[in-house]
């Protein structure tokens, strides 16, 4: 039994059929299940709608449910024997942006959807652009109701013309279209009749089949020390290891190591695991390294390798979408998280505010407000390693803290 | 080719966070209640920090209700692994009046732990209390962080949770508040299980199939015992049952079944069409009971 995990993000509201497209992934893979199916029956009817709402499965919190909309992620999940999918379903709305920005950092695969009676509207274009923002690897772009204009391969081909105009705009590297309806089934797991004329794949053909094999970075070794492993007892008395999570590369017994900020070298003695040692590791296994020789390591540093290095560096410049009440404060001081390495920062320069439904800079409103994304200069107290964010999201990612509050107030990325 | 299977990557994923916990925090506690998702949550603490020690406790709300093979199980694991267990007594809560026994039919302890944990956890001074929730399970529980941050009061603020992004954790607090850590939010009921098959991972025999008296009250089929309120005209039968999650004796639904083997028990729930949470009367109580109950503190 060998499956994969892919996790995919959808952003939306009811009316563009994304609801509806999660219930059916969900039930035509059976991962609705009765008692939940008869839970949203009885909801559905008494909230006096005609058809099985299946948006309550996927809205959880009560105000959400009263007011008939997304407001938070939701995290979704189920099967088939091919992979396992983590669906993380967000609202579409611009208020919502930093819910859409949550749901994209982890995702391999964007799914957009797109009506064929409207074409590409403001949210389409938002969402397309958050996905380029974020680097999600794979772009799909699903142009549904396909049933209301007749199955028209002329709708289609022209929307994806224009899509792909616009894509052309954007930082992505895979794009993807079907033409499906989510309310008929066209399309979603099973082929449609109705459109003869596509030869591509059904959705869950996509998903199940679509590579994501290579959507970590296996060429630049980094390996953030989460904790130092110290037994302390009888049978492991001398034992010091190095625990983390493989951000990038491939380390192997034997390679020779630089550590990070010392600039100390050495070299793996071994890479345990409780289920024994393994002769390499990779992104995104969770292992301790030793090392050869005793050296001053712990939380917040890094393991590379001597002849590729990340940059060392206090001046960052970011890509930044702000999530707090309060706006950003030029000067400011904010906590920043970078892989396992936490340190304080100031907020040097407002380069400019990006309109993310047209991708437009302004250069003369730079009052970053909730949901603003926007372009910035820090300053750390402490030097961070760090790569561009489109060659490793994991060592190109960081978060901003309010220092008074500890809200996480912005997610930022490595320019 | 250097691809995880999705266990694996799980299991990669949960340890990260448990060493997480142990790195961001100075007192944390793992909550541990003997169900199979309390037991996967010590596996993976073990491999997470092996080969040294677990570096924290465990913290056992005990309702008083429990199946005594439950108990049974959670003492040989603790003498097994050497763990450090803490104890929270919902009776000496009751007797200490600290919280009152329900009353009628449906009287439940379920309710009273919240208060009981929440006294442990200021009592000890933890800052993080490691939990086995997983987002497949309850629709409140789908919006939860891996990372979950709890007042003073222990309150959980669903509509103003802190965005999570990547792999970075903010565990940043005020004196007084928690955080509630959920390692496994990512796995479904379907994948501990076979997980636990692949791993031989030792499980309490109330997960198989078994012959048991039990009464059936809306629908769900109770173990009878002597904390069950019955009324007259409920007397016990006997079945073939399994319990897909232990909790309290007097809330904890058990399942017609014939699954005696972990193999059919993981044949079973890839076919079945009932959440495993449908045979809970705690969350039969109202269609926001999770909800509810989480914001004021519970598990």
């Amino acid at each position: 039994m060998h499956t994969e995990l892919l996790r995919f993000t959808t952003a939306g509201s009811v009316d563009d059929g994304k609801s509806t497209l999660i219930g059916r992934l969900l039930y035509d893979s059976k991962a609705i299940h009765q008692d939940q199916y008869e839970a949203i029956e009885k909801s559905s009817k008494r909230r006096g709608e005609e058809e099985v709402n299946l948006a309550l499965l996927t809205d959880g919190l009560k105000a959400e449910r009263e007011q008939g909309i997304t407001i938070d992620v939701a995290y979704r999940y189920f099967s088939t024997p091919k992979r396992k999918f983590i669906i993380a379903d967000t609202p579409g709305h611009i208020q919502y942006t930093r819910n859409m920005v949550t749901g994209a950092s982890t995702a391999n695969v964007a799914l957009i959807l797109m009506d064929a009676r409207k074409g590409m509207l403001e949210q389409t274009r938002r969402h397309a652009i958050i996905a380029s923002l974020l680097q999600i690897p794979h772009l799909l772009v699903c142009i549904n109701k396909m049933d209301l204009v007749d199955y028209s391969e002329e709708v289609y081909e022209k929307l994806r013309d224009e899509f792909e105009a616009f894509a052309a705009k954007l930082d992505v590297k895979d794009v993807s279209y079907i033409p499906i309806s989510a309310l008929k089934g066209d399309n979603v797991v099973h082929r449609s009749e109705n459109m003869s004329w596509y030869e591509g794949p059904t959705l869950i053909y996509y998903l199940e089949n679509v590579h994501i094999a290579s959507d970590y970075n296996f060429i630049d070794c980094r390996f953030p020390v989460q904790l130092v492993i110290r037994p302390n007892t009888d049978e492991f008395h001398d034992y010091r290891g190095y625990a983390g999570r493989v951000a990038g590369g491939i380390f192997k017994k034997g390679d020779e190591v630089m550590l990070l900020p010392s600039g100390f070298s050495s070299k793996i003695e071994a890479i345990d695991t409780y289920d024994g040692e393994v002769e390499e590791a990779y992104p995104p296994m969770s292992v301790v390294i030793r090392l050869e020789n005793e050296l001053d390591l712990s939380r917040g540093d890094m393991i590379v390798r001597p002849n590729n290095v990340p940059e060392v560096t206090q001046d960052l410049d970011l890509m930044i979408c702000w999530f707090d009440n309060k706006p950003l404060r030029l000067r400011g001081k904010y906590i920043i998280q970078h892989t396992t390495r936490t340190a304080r920062c100031l907020v040097k320069e407002i380069r400019y505010k990006m309109d993310i439904n047209t991708l437009h800079r302004n250069l003369d409103d730079r009052e970053i407000k909730m949901n603003d994304v926007a372009r910035i200069s820090l300053r750390t107290t402490q030097p961070l390693f760090v790569d561009p964010y489109s060659r490793n999201r994991i060592t190109g990612s960081v978060i901003l803290i309010d220092e008074a509050t500890h809200q996480t107030v912005a997610a930022g990325m490595v320019i | 080719m250097y691809q995880l299977d999705h266990l694996k990557e799980l299991e990669a994923e949960s340890i990260f966070v448990i060493r997480e916990v142990a790195a961001q925090f100075e007192n944390p506690v793992l909550m541990f209640s003997g169900g199979k998702d309390s037991i996967l949550m010590l596996y993976l603490a073990r491999k997470a920090f092996y080969p040294a020690r677990l570096p924290f406790p465990l913290l056992h709300v005990d309702t008083g209700h429990n199946f005594p093979e439950t108990i049974a199980f959670r003492d040989e694991l603790v003498e097994k692994w050497k763990l450090r267990l803490i104890v929270a007594s919902v009776q000496d809560a009751i007797d200490r009046g600290l919280v009152h026994e329900e009353r009628g039919i449906h009287a439940s302890r379920n309710g009273l732990q919240t208060a009981v944990l929440l006294e442990a956890i200021e009592k000890h001074g933890f800052d993080a209390a490691l939990g086995g929730g997983r987002r497949d399970e309850e629709k409140a529980r789908a919006k939860e962080r891996f990372f979950s941050h709890r007042d003073e009061f222990g309150q959980w603020d669903p509509k103003n949770q802190r965005p999570e992004l990547w792999n970075l954790f903010n565990a940043k607090k005020q004196v007084g508040e928690h955080f509630r850590v959920f390692p496994i939010s990512n796995w479904t009921e379907l994948d501990v299980w076979q997980y636990l098959h692949r791993e031989q991972v030792p499980l309490p025999s109330l997960y198989f199939a078994h012959e048991r008296p039990c009464i059936k009250r809306n629908g769900v089929l109770l173990a009878d015992s002597e904390y069950l309120q019955k009324k007259p005209e409920e007397t016990p039968a006997t079945y073939k049952v399994r319990f897909r999650t232990i909790g309290d004796m007097t809330c904890t639904g058990a399942v017609l079944s014939e699954a005696d083997t972990l193999e059919k028990v993981i044949e079973e729930i890839a076919t079945t069409r009932i959440t495993e949470r449908g045979a809970r009367a705690d969350d039969k109580r109202s269609e926001t009971s999770m909800e509810d109950r989480k914001k004021e503190g519970y598990f």
